[in-house]
């Protein structure tokens, strides 16, 4: 059984997709549950997986018993195990989060596509995860994508169409690029297997072929992780959405194409080719700055509190990709750290808000004074998961500031350091703003909604953000959990395979 | 070689009113009950650190390793000669401002009382964390939980002056901490490996002079509740709290802790002959006097009583800076023995202005006049209080600015010295016409402040004593009678000093 896991992880939501279809002619209510099983199925798989992973190394899985490079390879290694536990266990508690929530904010009706089209969306992601061949990667990108593109859609928010369809033109076109890349990379070297690339890309890394792929690769997953200057799909795309959406999407989706470009980074090409042959650093030392500043000083100017969340993204993504751009150990593991942190923060909060806007309708942060007394719990949690983000220490976010700004210091870029601590201060504003708001001032909201008295959220949807939020503290305490497996996977990434 | 004993009462000691504070919360609708927790646990946190205080003074060390964040962070307790000291100080101090807080609390029938001491407890633990800590890692976070936690308790009154200035408050603290300590933090682990505290300091040949100078530039800037210029103006902003806050946070916990945490990153981050060695000593101790003096002169021209305790605050907080940069054995120890004398000097003060606020609802120095008739204890208490900022034998104050003129001449500093002589008499300045106001003048007709109580007809020809409540006036004579202990009996904290100046 246990030599089946890497397909399996994938099979299981993928089947129960398409098990919620046939399960909704009869019963609409079981797709909830099938939907929470598939994902806490694949939670399962992803951590007997990243056991087995760090125990005896890599893991391959021969779909079909075909032999790589000619057959379709399945790898779970420290990086895709520690990535697959990440985003499945998002993906578990987001469908718990979803029974109470698509019910009301998506319709009854759509209930059973919205769950069928969330499986297909963690197939997909979970795919790109562990595969070990590059087309298929692409495969799972465009199932991935095309799901995205339909949540987005689902919402009842006016314009969430037409976010969607922006999304779908900018994510298409990312898609063609990494689909280019592919193309030429096969044409060179006529083998899709990633580790069969490594092997023989060394030798044509001068080529204009390889060299475009290459740049196409970056600019494809760059628009499908809305790396700054190409992010402008994701504010609408990410606030239109039905915040369970938006949640998966910053979460999960933002993260496995940030993990897509980092695997082709490192084990199709090498460590040697991106920092010595190409000027991929330079660049990222350009953008990251200015994206981790622009998404910082925006997010301020925000009064919509799903806008203030996305623009916040965009920031956290320039700091991932700044610690890519370091080329040492230690800011590559803040960079893994970083994404781990960021999918449970960012994934928290957009729960959050779904909560406060389930219960309330309320999208306008400054009417959210006086929160603090009515829904504690969805409070404490956003205090929180606030708190990383601002990366206050005991939580998360300060684990990976600490890496990154290590790493910062061993590249010699102290530069750098001021950007981070700057970016930093600036989150405390427009975090703190919002605890100040809902803690110490008056409820105002009393008149704005006349009889209706504002209570905590069902608790079907307390306890995901709830538990997220513990993830925040005991993975800032503990840090040396997820310490220890991102070092290792950043220490197998720039030390070969 | 110093005996290292394990045992885990730091921990208790830190984490003692951080149970209280569960508590309190919990009985939130018993205010008796919720009282006396605060005092209950004011009182065995006293004990614990009583309990400590023993073996430190038998020249042993005691350590208790928490947990390891990630490897090289670590959080870990060890409790030497200085962290005792400020224990000892702020604990003792607490338990006789829980006193003063329950009258003051009561007397004006505050709002979120409970919030009020969970707070309160929250950043004692903290203040006991900062003690406490083995490195900077524990340091500074509970430098940072002092900050949050003290927030609500700024913003308490909840009014749009309370709000901007308890942002202003968080601003600084939080915004410099981040900003600058934090870099700070980064660097010294980058080139020293490790943020251990240690005797002669882990820094000496580490890295180039310009990192060194910078690093201290970053630490000095990044320690902002020493409230040294021009990173002052939180602490006259952070006065809009109700008078206990400002009495035991603004004057003992809050602003110690700053300048607990200079001492100990120029002790045992730095230590002394590195900082001799780079100089950076004495240019500390020059940006220090111009605080000193700065802020004596804008606390002449204060006329709120509050404003005016808080500017004292500043320039008072320095010379505990000036005494650890000048470097000197002597120096050391009188910037270490001003943690303590000021403290029991500025509480005692910060008591009778709360007191004054509540018998008399008066916040104004110019509406002074006379109030020593009425309110004789308090007042008395306040002379006490200020004579010890003066430095008037036999009073606290005069044993650390004696230690540190010493300390100043040692270090060959003449201009220190003048500046000492200087500031002392602008302290005279300010506090000898309270005095003379309070106990000589004719009070401010009635009518002469409009509303309010002025027409309820004061009877100021009969003395009749119109004091605070008792918990009040029991709390700011007894701080007042420490301080004049203090010039008498130093021995304990005088032996601690010492062992700090020696290493």
């Amino acid at each position: 059984m246990s030599e089946h896991l890497p397909i399996l992880v994938v099979l299981i939501p993928l089947f129960c997709a398409l098990l919620i279809f046939l399960a909704g002619v009869f019963q609409k209510r079981a797709a909830w549950a099938i939907a929470s099983l598939a994902t806490f199925l694949a939670f399962a798989a992803s951590v007997k997986l990243l056991a087995l992973a760090t125990a005896g190394g890599r893991i391959s899985y021969r779909l079909g018993g075909w032999e790589p490079p000619w057959g379709i390879e399945y790898v779970v290694d420290y990086l895709s195990g520690y990535v697959l536990t990440i985003i499945s266990f998002i993906a578990f508690m987001i469908a718990v989060f979803s029974r109470d929530y698509v019910k009301k904010q998506v319709g009854l009706d759509r209930e059973v596509n919205f769950y069928a089209i969330y499986l297909l969306l963690i197939t997909g992601l979970l795919g790109m995860i562990v595969t070990g061949d590059i087309f298929n990667l692409y495969v799972f990108l465009e199932i991935a994508s095309l799901a995205g593109y339909a949540l987005v859609a689902v919402g009842k928010k006016k314009g969430a169409i037409v976010a969607s369809y922006n999304y779908l033109i900018l994510g298409t076109i990312g898609a063609v690029f990494v689909l280019l890349g592919i193309g030429h990379l096969y044409m060179v070297t006529g083998t899709l297997n990633m580790a069969d690339l490594r092997g023989l890309l060394p030798g044509l890394y001068h080529s204009k072929v390889v060299l475009t792929a290459f740049a196409f690769f970056v600019i494809g997953f760059g628009l499908k992780f809305a790396l700054f200057p190409l992010h402008t799909w994701l504010l609408s795309a990410h606030s239109l959405a039905p915040s369970a959406v938006s949640s998966i999407l910053a979460a999960a989706v933002l993260k496995v194409n940030v993990y897509a470009l980092i695997r082709v980074m490192f084990t199709v090409y090498t460590p040697e080719f991106i920092y010595n042959v190409v000027p991929l650093a330079e660049i990222f030392f350009i953008i990251a700055p200015v994206a981790i500043l622009a998404g910082s000083i925006m997010a301020i100017a925000q009064t919509n509190i799903k806008r203030m969340l996305a623009y916040s993204s965009i920031g956290q993504i320039g700091y991932i990709t700044l610690g890519l751009a370091l080329a040492n150990e230690t800011a590559l593991t803040g960079s893994l750290i970083h994404i781990l942190n960021h999918a449970l923060m960012k994934g928290g909060l957009f729960l959050i808000a779904g909560c406060i806007i389930y219960q309330t309708d309320i999208y306008d942060i400054s009417r959210l004074k006086g929160m603090g007394r009515k829904m504690p719990v969805t409070m404490a949690a956003f205090t929180i998961c606030g708190l990383s983000m601002i990366g206050v220490p005991l939580t998360v976010g300060f684990i990976s500031k600490w890496y990154l700004a290590l790493g910062v210091l061993e590249a010699g870029r102290w530069y750098f350091i001021p950007l981070i601590l700057v970016s930093s201060l600036l989150t405390a504003v427009y975090f703190w703003r919002v605890i100040e708001w809902a803690y110490f001032h008056k409820a105002a909201s009393e008149e704005a909604l006349p009889g209706r008295k504002i209570a905590e959220a069902p608790v079907l949807m307390l306890i995901p953000i709830g538990i997220i939020a513990l993830f925040c503290l005991i993975f800032g305490t503990a840090a040396f959990i997820p310490e220890e497996f991102a070092r290792r996977a950043a220490e197998f990434l720039l030390g070969g395979i | 070689m110093m005996e290292t004993l394990h045992s885990p009462l730091p921990l208790y000691a830190v984490t003692v009113s951080l149970l209280a504070a569960l508590l309190i919360g919990f009985s939130g609708r018993k205010p008796n009950l919720r009282e006396f927790w605060t005092v209950s646990a004011a009182v065995v946190k006293f004990l614990l650190i009583l309990g400590m205080l023993l073996p430190v003074l038998q020249g042993k060390v005691i350590e208790y390793s928490l947990f390891s964040v990630v490897p090289g962070l670590e959080i870990r307790f060890k409790v030497d000669a200085l962290g005792i000291f400020f224990g000892v100080t702020a604990s003792f101090l607490w338990i006789i401002t829980s006193f003063y807080s329950i009258g003051y609390v009561r007397a004006l029938k505050e709002h979120a009382q409970t919030r009020y001491f969970i707070c309160f407890a929250v950043a004692l633990s903290a203040t006991m964390g900062v003690a406490f800590s083995a490195n900077m890692f524990t340091t500074f976070i509970f430098y940072e939980i002092i900050t949050f936690c003290t927030f609500p308790l700024v913003a308490h009154k909840q009014t749009a002056e309370a709000f901007s200035g308890a942002r202003r408050y968080l601003t600084y603290l939080l915004g410099t901490s981040i900003a600058f300590q934090l870099a700070a933090l980064f660097l010294v682990y980058f080139t020293a490996g490790s943020l251990d505290f240690a005797a002669q300091g882990i820094l000496a040949g580490t890295g180039s002079k310009t990192l060194l100078t910078v690093i201290f530039v970053l630490f000095i800037a990044g320690i902002t509740k020493a409230a040294m210029m021009p990173f002052h103006s939180w602490l006259p902003a952070a006065m809009v709290a109700p008078t206990p806050v400002s009495a035991l946070l603004h004057a003992v916990a809050v602003v110690k802790t700053g300048v607990f945490v200079v001492v100990r990153v120029v002790l045992h981050i730095f230590g002394v002959d590195l900082l001799a060695e780079l100089g950076l000593g004495t240019a500390l101790a020059y940006f220090a006097s111009f605080t000193i003096i700065a802020a004596s002169i804008i606390a002449l021209r204060q006329d709120n009583l509050k404003a005016l305790l808080a500017y004292s605050t500043v320039g008072q907080l320095s010379y505990i800076i000036l005494g650890a940069a000048l470097l000197t054995p002597a120096a050391i120890m009188g910037s270490v023995m001003h943690i303590v004398l000021h403290a029991a000097g500025k509480i005692t003060l910060f008591f009778t202005a709360g007191a004054i606020y509540v018998a008399a609802h008066k916040t104004k120095v110019s509406e002074l006049g006379g109030i020593g008739r009425k309110m004789p204890f308090t007042m008395i208490a306040f002379s006490v209080g200020a004579l010890s900022m003066i430095g008037v034998p036999p009073l606290g104050g005069f044993i650390s600015k004696w230690y540190l003129t010493l300390g100043a001449r040692e270090a060959g500093q003449m201009p220190i010295v003048a500046v000492i002589v200087v500031s002392t008499i602008l302290n005279a300045c300010y506090f000898l016409p309270i005095i003379h106001a309070a106990f000589f003048k004719e009070p401010s007709p009635p009518g002469g402040h409009g509303e309010g109580h002025s027409h309820k007809a004061w009877p100021w020809e009969k003395t009749r004593y119109d004091e605070a409540p008792i918990l009040m006036v029991c709390a700011l004579c007894l701080t007042a009678l420490v301080t004049l202990i203090l010039f008498f009996a130093p021995s304990v904290f005088f032996d601690l000093a010492k062992m700090i100046a020696e290493g």
